[in-house]
């Protein structure tokens, strides 16, 4: 098994300067995904550096989704799917037949569009990537929920009912405990999928901080209908339209001075 | 009169599907009323046959009879005669009268015209006593002899009460003692002796006979035979004694009739009893049944053997189900390839559910009875050839043929229970790093739980009441002794059971006096019907409370 080398952490949690980053940390080279017959991602090529916020926007079923969950294939599961091109992560190919999509999961932590808690406490719902990672010392596990729930604002809504039912939760605090759970084991990568889409406006605010605080540890990828949201917290943008990536640039240029027409239309929202 | 107009629109639309509506609820209703009927009817026949009633004395006309005059019984039908239902002699009843003493009479029933019974009373001082043999014993009691002292205590006397009550209590402790030394004590040495002898045939088959090993079990045979001796003749002492004490009755139709004490199980005053009173005979009764071991062909005593082995048996069966049924549904639906190999096992696992059960029985004869068990003997138990140890039918090889039978209910809702669970849940799983076990394991399994539960309770439902696979694999009539019990090593699984499902069917068609063992009929299958709803209460509460704690409505 190859494993793919992990970023120089030490560097990463002091280190604030572009220079540090690696520019091309994530780089999907023309790529192409097809479900069956139908193809969803048209040959889209595009690098995304290290430590830095990446919001995909595009109208609906642009492929935007799809393109995410690639990122940690998780599209793999569904029958009929094929792909082209390759997406490399810090130097190495994903799809490289000696790469263990189990052990890539583990440092791509995602979040997703329909919040999906798991029939267990909101304790167990948090701690289940490092269960499954055979981590069952207590003080870690009690250390990474409190720590995980703090930084998705959950805390002090749950703290008095860790161990009852995750599935009693409201919609947006299951979403949230869907955020806490994929980076309660300190994922690389966190692919967020429309993660505020369920959430009222202070909720979606503190994941917002989340996100840029976080910025400074993990490389986040996230799916956005929301404008502001992606001026709010994103460094970078690409907007795709029917599967082809338009535009990617900084995002104070794709919302200030877009060079495509189709972007500008789109964020001006004079576009279907 | 707008608002008015609007209104009566309204209600001409919903009147439109109504019909319908109605439809469906009187299928329900048609439904419900024959289940509550049933369910109605099996209760009260039941709980009837415990309810003490009270003993007419009938005088009969003196040209209908010969010899007899009066007759004792209870009035168990009453029925328009045969042939002569014209509407002048609509008086024309027939009843058909529980006599008892079937002993003097040769039969407990007898049927008597309205025209030949001149009166009917209900004297005080009848009393009825339950025996070990021939049924129930009505009549007026004379006196009770003392054998041994030859004291004589008259039924006008002041003693009488005490006397009998004492009498019959010695007879019932004397009996305890005999069933003691003959079930347990000599039976332990029964076992002891059959295993010394064991060991003596697998040497002699080994050619490893030394003198000093023949002489060691000899001896130990001898003095085993010398306590067995004992044992015996103290039985047969005790046995004796049962005769001694004597209970006079004097029959309604004027024979008198002697009953040993120890024949006599209890008795009571069926005309003398007040409400309480028979409320305290009925439950008394109702817990005789439940705890007794049955008497005379299984149509008197009670039922208890036949209730532990339907409750081990279809224990062992749900134990046998689960995880089989569980895993070939979990693989069928995770690990298999969706496609036609796939989909032709899930028909005929499908199919498999609607063989007839007397299949599964004749395969469970078979394979488990005669090709597994006859394989294990030979293996394992080939001292005690060619006496059939696990290659006859017995309680495992029943509990298996069911979980064969109800498998396919397992699998079927494991897997609807499988498929159910979102598919959001295993992303999420996946996507943590978890692998494809893990994940079914963690998160599919116990999202899956509560359904999966569902489809044991209904096979379990279907098991604990199918009878006709159980009369090829292990159920008998009257079983020596329970599949659990405190000789090593306690759990017995190669020997023979005995089943409330068969119980009811051996009191309805096979007994000698099927009229007399109607009452027991009803009782045990209201039994059977309670232990089924027992077992599957059982279920849901674990459903339950497995549904609050993930606290899922979706299933
Ligand atoms: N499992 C699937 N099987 C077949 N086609 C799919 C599947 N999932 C998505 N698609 C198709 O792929 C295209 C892209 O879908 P995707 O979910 O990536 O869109 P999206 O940009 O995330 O949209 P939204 O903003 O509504 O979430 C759509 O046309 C969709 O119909
Ligand atoms: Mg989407």
């Amino acid at each position: 098994m190859t494993e793919i080398p992990r970023p120089k952490t030490q560097q990463a949690a002091k280190g604030t300067q572009a220079g540090d980053r690696n520019s091309k940390f994530i780089e999907i080279k023309n790529f192409s995904f097809f479900y069956g017959a139908a193809q969803a991602i048209h040959d889209v090529t595009m690098d995304m550096p290290e430590r830095n916020v990446t919001a995909f926007i595009g109208p609906s079923g642009c492929g935007k989704s799809t393109l995410l969950r690639n990122l940690n294939r998780m599209n793999d599961l569904i029958d009929g799917v094929r792909h082209e091109g390759d997406i490399i992560v810090n130097g190495h190919s994903i799809y490289d037949p000696l790469v263990e999509v189990i052990s890539l999961r583990k440092r791509i932590g995602m979040v997703f569009q329909k919040s999906n808690p798991f029939p267990k406490s909101i304790y167990e719902n948090v701690v289940y990537s490092l269960r499954v990672a055979g981590q069952n010392s207590r003080p870690v596990l009690d250390e990474t929920v409190e720590r995980s729930l703090r930084s998705a604002a959950l805390w002090d809504e749950v703290k008095d009912r860790l161990h009852e039912s995750a599935l009693g939760l409201s919609g947006g605090q299951m979403q949230r405990l869907c955020i806490a759970r994929a980076i309660a084991n300190r994922p690389e990568i966190l692919l967020m999928d429309e993660p505020c889409s369920a959430l009222d406006p202070i909720a979606t605010m503190k994941i917002e901080q989340l996100i840029l605080s976080l910025k400074s540890e993990f490389t986040i990828v996230i799916v956005t209908h929301n404008m502001q949201q992606a001026t709010r917290c994103s460094d970078l943008t690409a907007f795709f339209y029917l599967g082809k990536l338009i535009e990617f640039d900084r995002t104070e240029k794709i919302f200030t001075n877009p060079s495509q027409k189709q972007t500008e239309e789109y964020i001006t929202g004079r576009f279907g | 009169m707008r608002e008015q107009k609007t209104n009566r629109l309204h209600d001409f639309v919903r009147t439109k599907g109504e019909v319908y509506v109605w439809l469906a609820s009187m299928g329900l209703v048609i439904g419900l009323t024959m289940i509550v009927f049933l369910l109605g009817l099996i209760l009260w026949e039941g709980v009837k046959s415990f309810w003490p009633e009270p003993v007419a004395v009938f005088e009969l006309r003196q040209d209908a009879g010969g010899a007899m005059q009066q007759i004792a019984g209870q009035i168990t039908k009453e029925q328009e005669k045969a042939g002569q239902a014209t509407a002048a002699e609509n008086a024309a009843l027939e009843y058909q009268i529980r006599t008892a003493n079937r002993d003097t009479y040769g039969s407990s029933y007898r049927y008597l015209d309205s025209s030949q019974i001149a009166s009917v009373t209900y004297p005080s001082g009848l009393v009825e006593v339950e025996r070990m043999e021939f049924g129930n014993a009505v009549g007026f009691p004379e006196s009770v002899v003392f054998g041994k002292s030859g004291r004589t205590v008259a039924s006008g006397s002041e003693e009488f009460a005490g006397a009998l009550a004492k009498a019959v209590q010695d007879a019932a402790t004397r009996r305890a003692q005999i069933e003691k030394i003959e079930k347990k004590e000599i039976g332990s040495i029964n076992a002891e002796m059959t295993s010394l002898r064991n060991r003596e045939r697998s040497l002699k088959s080994k050619d490893e006979k030394t003198a000093e090993e023949e002489k060691e079990i000899a001896g130990k045979v001898g003095s085993l035979q010398g306590e067995f001796e004992k044992l015996a003749t103290r039985a047969r002492e005790l046995r004796g004694e049962q005769k001694n004490d004597v209970l006079v009755l004097r029959l309604a139709s004027g024979e008198t009739r002697t009953i040993a004490t120890g024949d006599i199980v209890g008795y009571f005053y069926p005309n003398d009893l007040g409400f309480f009173g028979k409320l305290g005979l009925f439950f008394h009764r109702l817990v005789l049944f439940l705890i007794e071991n049955p008497r005379e062909a299984n149509t008197e005593g009670g039922i208890y053997p036949a209730i532990f082995g339907t409750v081990v048996m279809t224990l062992l069966m749900s134990v046998a189900v689960m995880p089989f049924g569980i895993v070939a549904a979990i693989y069928l639906r995770e690990y298999a390839k969706q496609g036609f190999m796939v989909r032709c096992v899930r028909i005929a696992v499908n199919n498999l559910a609607g063989v007839p059960s007397i299949v599964f029985g004749v395969f469970g004869l078979g394979f488990f009875v005669y090709l597994a068990g006859g394989t294990l003997d030979q293996l394992f138990f080939s001292e005690t050839l060619p006496t059939p140890t696990f290659g006859t039918g017995g309680v495992l090889w029943a509990a298996l043929t069911l979980a064969l039978m109800t498998v396919p209910v397992v699998i079927v809702a494991t897997e609807e229970s499988l498929a159910a669970v979102p598919r959001g849940v295993r992303e999420g799983s996946l996507a943590c790093g978890a692998s494809k076990w893990q994940t079914i394991q963690r998160v599919v399994l116990p999202a899956a739980a509560p359904g999966i539960l569902t489809g044991l309770i209904l096979a379990m439902a279907r098991g604990a009441g199918e009878v006709a696979p159980l009369m090829l694999v292990g159920v008998v009539k009257l079983a020596p002794s329970l599949p659990l019990d405190g000789d090593f090593p306690f759990a017995h699984l190669e020997r023979k059971f005995m089943h409330l499902g068969f119980h009811i069917f051996d009191l309805g068609f096979q007994s000698p006096d099927a009229e007399a063992a109607k009452p027991m009929v009803f009782a045990t299958t209201l039994l059977l019907i309670l232990l089924v709803v027992f077992l599957n209460l059982f279920a849901i509460i674990i459903r339950e409370r497995l549904r609050k704690k993930y606290a899922t409505g979706a299933f």
